[in-house]
């Protein structure tokens, strides 16, 4: 159970998967999880597809994930997330520092993948900035999200045209050779990451990765 | 959420007209006073209903904050703290009375924006922080007199029209009272007569236990005994979860979302839970309770503290010793089985357990053999299946649990290996039992009367085998058989036994 002193009990601490072994270069995708087709030299038919596509070409450095994101790690996360159960992230403090320090420099700058304004104050916590906070790297807001209300008056044309999930604080000034890494909770597509990405890019940052607490 | 002081009121943040710089979580204020009632208002119906003896999150109101602001500063609802301090300077939790200092946590909110103390004991039921107020109405709940609403033909046994008569009186008058019941001695129907004096009178009833398949299985047998009262089924996730009625079947998790609505609380199998959370159901029964109410606790196997209290009259309780069809409790016989684990390593039974089984399947009678976890419970199966293949096992996690249970209940499995998760609730005809191992802790006193409470439970087959096997006896056993054999001996002296 969950609500031991410890945070976790030694049952669900054992039921926690590590991503580990042979990973595609950039996405971090664990090769034995997938069907050998899938994979094309030291990337994955994903991470190839993103690297045919101009627009998104080198947008992303790579993305290092630490869980698998499986059924009981999906478990964690709602109680987590959307019970809010904030104590949990202490669940994973250890192992992501490890895995965080084994992948990124440590002058990283973090930048955390923000939540809509109603969405924060529903869940009174964003889950990527409470996981950025147990690296100890220094935090930059640069970003935040677009009203998905405000977003869906536009029409189908402006937003395929502008494509937009995040724009940048308009207070915030990028230093640009800053190794910048976003932090999220889940790599599903990585289209989210991708999006953060390529508003940094655009802003002036030279090099952006992602690191993520679990990947599917 | 924070509030703020506007032109002599409080109201929360989002509705103030002007700017504050004084804004504060709920805990942070003085207690919030109750507006006087405005008999003008145009209150709103639904919402009155929805909050009726109910203690809810504003997460919870499917109302606008306006809404539900207004009937505040009109009299009809109270803002309540979550998060208090204790006088030691600790935390509690109102919702659950959680004051354990780990099982609270601190973030910063964006809700507050600030550091936000919240519970974790009643998480699942909505976070309660510091800055959460728990929302309680301000008129009391409907109360409805029911003209005779007890349409039941059934007959009621000696020993089950006794302790019948108690729970009337003390539902009659206001009083608490434990009933000891046998396993298989009828509880549900003992209360009937009592719950229909409480609504004859307009009283609200609350039922309430720890597991959710028996709300599923008590509520269509009220629905049938009181057709014309409306009955609603709580449990996480019930469609009846915003409904109104004045007899409630509920999970005792889902008596945390009620206040003051009761007039009468029945807690059923109070024995069933964890000690753990046993203060947290104590908690939410009181504040559940309106003052004054009744309080009946049911249990076939009460703790031995409870025991205690009972024999010396500290307790006031009504007990059944025999089951509605007249035939004793089967008593368990103790059987040494060495040291049966290692032997289990080693991919074999103990003699005497296999023999056990053995007879079971040749004799084609139903059987259920309890181990106490998991990890020996497969490796049994795989030493029984030699005996027959249709031999299973089931445990907690398992998810083909309700298919197997359901294939033993057929005769499909000859045999069905447990873990504890099955001591309550399944009642077959002709079953034997059996406990390898019954010297592990996890085979408490009230466990293992459970247990043999399976047995010879039809009036057709009234007798069957219980059996313990073990590498040692201990208290718990020796408890639990005298348990039963004082009860057959209680049931013999009043005459409650069919004569042999
Ligand atoms: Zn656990
Ligand atoms: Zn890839
Ligand atoms: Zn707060
Ligand atoms: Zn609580």
């Amino acid at each position: 159970m969950l609500k031991q002193t410890d945070v976790l009990c030694h049952e669900c601490r054992r039921s926690f998967a590590l991503i580990a072994g042979d990973l595609c270069e950039c996405c971090g995708r664990p090769f034995d999880r997938v069907d050998e087709s899938y994979r094309q030299g030291e990337l994955c038919a994903d991470c190839v597809r993103w690297k045919r596509d101009n627009a998104w070409r080198g947008v992303l450095t790579k993305n290092r994930s630490v869980y698998v994101y499986d059924a009981f790690m999906k478990e964690v996360i709602a109680r987590w997330k959307f019970r809010g159960d904030y104590a949990l992230v202490e669940a994973f403090r250890s192992d992501m520092c490890r895995e965080f320090f084994c992948h990124f420099p440590r002058d990283s700058l973090l930048v955390p993948i923000p939540l809509s304004s109603a969405r924060l104050y529903e869940r009174g916590f964003n889950q990527a900035k409470a996981l950025a906070e147990l690296l100890g790297c220094p935090i930059l807001d640069a970003l935040e999200r677009f009203d998905s209300a405000k977003q869906s008056k536009k029409s189908r044309h402006e937003r395929l045209e502008t494509d937009r999930v995040f724009h940048l604080r308009s207070d915030v000034l990028l230093p640009a050779d800053a190794s910048f890494v976003l932090i999220d909770d889940i790599y599903t597509t990585g289209t989210t990451v991708r999006h953060a990405a390529r508003m940094l890019r655009e802003a002036g940052a030279a090099a952006v990765s992602s690191f993520t607490l679990a990947r599917s | 959420m924070r509030f703020v002081f506007e032109q002599g009121k409080w109201l929360p943040e989002a509705l103030a007209k002007e700017k504050h710089k004084d804004r504060r979580p709920i805990s942070r204020l003085p207690d919030l006073p109750s507006c006087e009632k405005n008999p003008e208002f145009p209150f709103s119906p639904t919402l009155l209903a929805f909050l009726e003896g109910r203690q809810l999150l504003i997460d919870d109101l499917p109302f606008s904050l306006e809404q539900i602001q207004a009937h505040y500063e009109n009299g009809y609802l109270r803002y309540q703290k979550g998060i208090t301090q204790t006088e030691r300077g600790g935390y509690r939790c109102e919702r659950c009375g959680n004051e354990r200092a780990h099982l609270f946590a601190s973030f910063h909110c964006a809700r507050c924006e600030e550091s936000c103390t919240y519970c974790r004991q009643c998480l699942m039921m909505g976070r309660v922080s510091e800055c959460t107020p728990l929302v309680v109405s301000c008129v009391s709940p409907k109360r409805i007199a029911y003209d005779r609403p007890l349409v039941w033909s059934g007959k009621l046994s000696h020993a089950q029209q006794a302790a019948a008569e108690a729970v009337k009186q003390a539902i009659d008058r206001h009083d608490e009272l434990t009933v000891w019941a046998v396993c298989g001695a009828g509880k549900t129907e003992v209360l009937f007569p009592g719950i229909a004096h409480a609504l004859e009178r307009g009283r609200r009833v609350c039922i309430a236990t720890p597991r959710m398949d028996v709300v599923l299985e008590l509520a269509p047998r009220f629905k049938q005994a009181f057709p014309t009262v409306p009955v609603i089924a709580l449990y996480g996730g019930s469609e009846d979860r915003f409904k109104q009625a004045p007899l409630v079947m509920a999970t005792t998790h889902q008596l945390l979302r009620f206040y003051r609505a009761f007039d009468v609380m029945i807690i059923d199998e109070v024995d069933a839970f964890p000690y753990s959370v046993e203060p947290m159901l104590q908690y939410a029964a009181a504040k559940a309770r309106c003052e004054p109410s009744a309080l009946i606790y049911l249990t076939a196997t009460p703790h031995p503290a409870w025991q205690r209290e009972i024999q010396k009259n500290k307790r006031m309780a009504a007990t059944i010793p025999a089951r509605y069809h007249g035939y004793p409790l089967p008593v368990p016989a103790f059987e040494w089985c060495g040291h049966w684990r290692k032997q289990v390593q080693k991919g074999r039974l103990p003699r005497n357990v296999l023999a056990w089984a053995n007879e079971r399947i040749q004799g084609g009678r139903p059987a259920l053999l309890f181990v106490p976890h998991i990890a020996l419970l497969q490796q049994v199966v795989q030493i029984l299946k030699q005996l027959d293949a249709r031999i299973e096992g089931v445990h907690a996690e398992d998810s083909a649990r309700k298919e197997k249970v359901h294939a033993f209940r057929q005769g499909a499995i000859p045999l069905l290996v447990t873990t504890t998760i099955l001591e309550r609730g399944v009642t077959i005809p002709r079953l034997d039992v059996a406990v390898l191992g019954a010297e592990d802790d996890l085979f408490t006193e009230g466990a293992l009367v459970q247990i043999a409470g399976r047995v010879g439970r039809s009036a057709q087959h009234p007798n069957g085998d219980v059996r313990f096997f073990h590498y040692g006896k201990t208290k718990a056993m020796i408890a639990a058989k005298r348990q039963i054999v004082r009860m057959n001996r209680l049931a013999q002296e009043r005459g409650l036994l069919k004569s042999p």
